[in-house]
């Protein structure tokens, strides 16, 4: 480049390129959005059934209850069972990390659908081995096979999760608390731990947003959960508003998990501040 | 019908369900890889509206990925391949009464899955905007580059390298969720899976073929990226 | 811009299709399912057959038009209906108050009632509900069979599964201790290996017709009166003409018409 061409250039291009292009699009896009939202506040009102309202709301209350409680309930199985796989996958040892490995991406491979549907479905033409080892009662129930394929699912994720964390403390915590005499398992609680969650905290409201979104295939099992009741409602109602009902549930759910995180992250990052 | 060996249902040919599964694979392939380059690029705007200076349009990016990262990709898809069609028949009707609309339900099904896609890369790409230091755009801006010169030769190349493990992440999720797409009657690996499942009453069979295969295709994609990745790291080594 | 709106129109263009101007075509399109033997079901080699399949292309040979068949799963069949993806639905749709809402029916072209199927060690001994109270029941949630279940059983579990073979599947590993379905699905299943293991118990009595309808029809969009005129007449002339006795007798050993309506 030549000098000349430098110096006619005596400042850079201006950050923000002023407001009319970026505020056009912007004005454009927000209006766009909020026409969308008083269109379906709209069809909402001009399709109101209050039979519809009456006939689905309870079930739909259900399924709401189903659905969180599947979740919750496969989160804190998963989180245990996470621990060995997270502990294979940092393992020096070559056959246990290789096992955690191919666990891990057995269950993050491939969809969940697939997973839910193999465990129940497959599992159930096992009957007789099953009986014969005491668990057919656990694998009987539709929603424990539920639970069990979630868990295994999420446990993965959460394992990846829980190494991704632990790996991102700096070596010389771990040094500097066995120079002082700390043992390993008190290191990793005192030390390590206390770093970790805070690097994990969003992912691990992350993973449990996508339970809650996974969660909606759990109808293909006969567990009747919120997306299976809307399901049913529209196949008996063929009225779309069954699932414009749902969709607003599953927003404010996941709004509200997605401010409760942040609202945690920003009380546990206190001290970082500053 | 007669009993029929494992290996007769997994044949290629007419007795056997290799073909018609094989045809399904396809549809998930071209489906996803239909998706990626729109959904690549819709995420890379609402990314650059987030981190624009104009507040309507950081409002109008947020909504978009809150309301498609919030739904189920079901709900979005139920809605969108049931919903559409109703509001597009109204829209058309007003000009030509007689009119059916029809939404192809492959392009229905890339349109959804670009928006979830595109809604998941948007956050990736956001996070590599953050991880580039203002210092390369003042140093773009100080050679003469003009914006736009900046973000192609200076912020992208190293955006795309910040960006690839994440992008890795959204493009596995999008492999699995195809599979959604069997609700709207595409054929691909699922759907064709369970109605082999169905017909034949081997649902256990069909639904491991269909694992093995989404497990088949996570692998070549592993391959894949780790050969861009490698190739990607070599280029800022020099 | 100008090259963003031409993209636009492209778009558009590629994702609408304007279906203008049918009534001249002489193709009928028919939607059905393809997963529910034997009525309708898709083959190893990508063909659709069954007694749905056959008695459509009977109706089409009587009507002097072209067919051709699309396969769509349930959930979306009715609004694939309504979007124009096909002109009827040939897919054992029992003809129900709410659906008749959304579409026109022909009348039925076939009327099989509901049966109840058990283990073959099961202590059940009758169908009611007091004989049914605290069991497990299965049944397919898109079906009349469903709504029926879940109204009278209302001292049973009642099961919903996406289709028959699941909740077959189900009886047959001891999950369920009965399953609701239609007669024929269920025969069919117990003839082959797979249904060794159970046997029928019997029908539940009375079967209202406001639950189960009058039978399955064949699905039209609302209004087009004509389509179904020329369907009902068809369906009266290959009853008369024996083409009916002639498919019904390929898949059935005895008469699924049901009674003269």
């Amino acid at each position: 480049m030549s000098v000349s061409q430098a110096i006619a250039i005596d400042k850079p291009p201006p950050q923000a390129r002023g407001w009319p292009r970026a505020r056009f699009v912007g004005y454009g896009l927000v209006g766009l959005w909020v026409l969308f939202g008083i269109g379906i506040v709209a069809y909402l009102v001009h399709a109101w059934n209050a039979e519809f309202f009456a006939r689905y709301a309870p079930a739909y209350l259900q399924g709401l209850g189903t659905t969180l409680s599947l979740v919750t309930i496969s989160m804190v199985t998963g989180a245990i069972l996470s621990l060995p796989v997270a502990y294979g996958r940092m393992s020096k040892n070559k056959f246990l990390s290789g096992l955690a490995y191919c666990y891990v991406y057995f269950f993050r491979g491939t969809p969940l659908l697939v997973q839910t549907y193999l465990v129940y479905y497959g599992v159930g033409s096992f009957r007789p081995e099953l009986q014969s080892v005491g668990l057919w009662w656990f694998f009987r129930e539709a929603f424990y096979c539920g639970v069990f394929a979630f868990s295994l699912n999420t446990a993965a994720y959460q394992a990846e999760i829980l190494r991704g964390a632990i790996e991102s403390v700096p070596r010389g915590q771990w040094e500097g608390a066995a120079s002082l005499g700390l043992h390993k398992l008190q290191t990793l609680r005192k030390v390590i731990m206390p770093q970790a969650i805070i690097v994990a905290l969003r992912p691990y409201g992350n993973e449990l947003i996508l339970m809650i979104k996974a969660s909606a295939i759990v109808a293909i099992i006969t567990v009747y959960d919120l997306m299976g009741n809307a399901k049913l409602a529209y196949a008996k109602s063929f009225d779309i508003q069954a699932y414009i009902w749902v969709a607003m549930v599953y927003l404010v759910l996941v709004e509200i998990l997605r401010h409760g995180v942040e609202w945690i992250e920003r009380r546990i990052t206190i001290h970082l501040k500053r | 019908m007669p009993a029929q060996s494992i290996w007769t249902l997994l044949s290629w040919g007419p007795d056997g369900w290799s073909d018609d599964i094989a045809s399904g694979v396809l549809v998930t392939i071209a489906l996803a890889l239909a998706t990626l380059p729109i959904g690549l690029v819709i995420g890379f705007f609402v990314a650059f509206a987030k981190q624009s200076q104009e507040p309507s349009l950081r409002l109008a990016a947020n909504i978009y990925t809150t309301v498609f990262r919030g739904l189920p990709e079901l709900v979005t898809l139920f809605l969108f391949f049931f919903g559409m069609p109703l509001l597009l028949q109204y829209v058309v009707r007003l000009f030509e009464p007689e009119a059916t609309v029809d939404v192809n339900s492959f392009i229905a099904g890339m349109i959804v899955l670009s928006l979830i896609f595109s809604s998941y890369a948007s956050e990736v790409f956001l996070s590599a905007f953050r991880a580039i230091p203002k210092g390369q755009y003042e140093g773009g801006y100080a050679i003469g580059l003009s914006k736009w010169q900046t973000m192609r030769l200076v912020i992208l190349p190293q955006l795309l390298r910040i960006a690839f493990p994440g992008l890795e992440n959204c493009w596995l999720s999008l492999l699995k969720d195809t599979s959604l797409v069997s609700v709207v009657n595409l054929a691909e690996t699922l759907r064709n899976a369970g109605v082999a499942a169905r017909v034949t009453k081997h649902s256990f069979l069909f639904y491991s073929v269909a694992a093995l295969v989404f497990l088949v295709l996570a692998v070549l994609s592993s391959i894949a990226t780790g050969y861009i990745l490698r190739s990607l790291g070599r280029r800022e080594a020099r | 811009m100008r090259i963003a709106l031409r993209i636009a129109l492209a778009a558009s263009a590629a994702l609408l299709t304007l279906g203008v101007a049918q009534a001249q075509e002489k193709t009928l399109r028919i939607g059905t399912e393809g997963a529910y033997p034997p009525f309708n079901n898709l083959t190893s080699d990508g063909q659709l057959v069954g007694f749905d399949i056959d008695i459509a292309k009977a109706l089409c040979d009587e009507m002097k038009v072209k067919c051709t068949f699309v396969a769509q799963d349930w959930d979306g069949i009715i609004p694939a209906l309504q979007a124009g993806k096909f002109d009827a639905i040939v897919a054992s749709m029992s003809i129900t108050p709410e659906r008749q809402e959304k579409v026109d029916f022909t009348h039925k072209y076939y009327n099989t009632p509901s049966a109840i199927a058990v283990p073959k060690d099961s202590p059940l001994k009758g169908v009611t509900k007091a004989d049914l109270a605290g069991k497990n029941i299965g049944v397919a949630t898109t079906t009349t069979h469903f709504n029926y279940a879940s109204k009278t059983y209302t001292d049973s579990t009642i099961k919903g599964y996406p289709s028959s073979p699941e909740e077959q599947a189900d009886l047959a590993n001891g999950r369920l201790d009965a399953i609701e379905d239609d007669i024929v699905v269920l025969q069919q299943w117990l003839d082959s290996p797979d249904g060794a293991c159970c046997k029928i118990l019997g029908q539940p009595s009375p079967q209202p017709v406001e639950i189960f309808g009058p039978g399955a029809g064949i699905a039209v969009r609302k209004g087009e009166t004509d389509l179904v005129n020329k369907l009902n007449e068809a369906i009266d002339a290959i009853r008369k003409n024996g083409k009916y006795k002639e498919i019904n007798d390929k898949y059935f050993k005895f008469d699924v018409y049901g009674a003269e309506s």
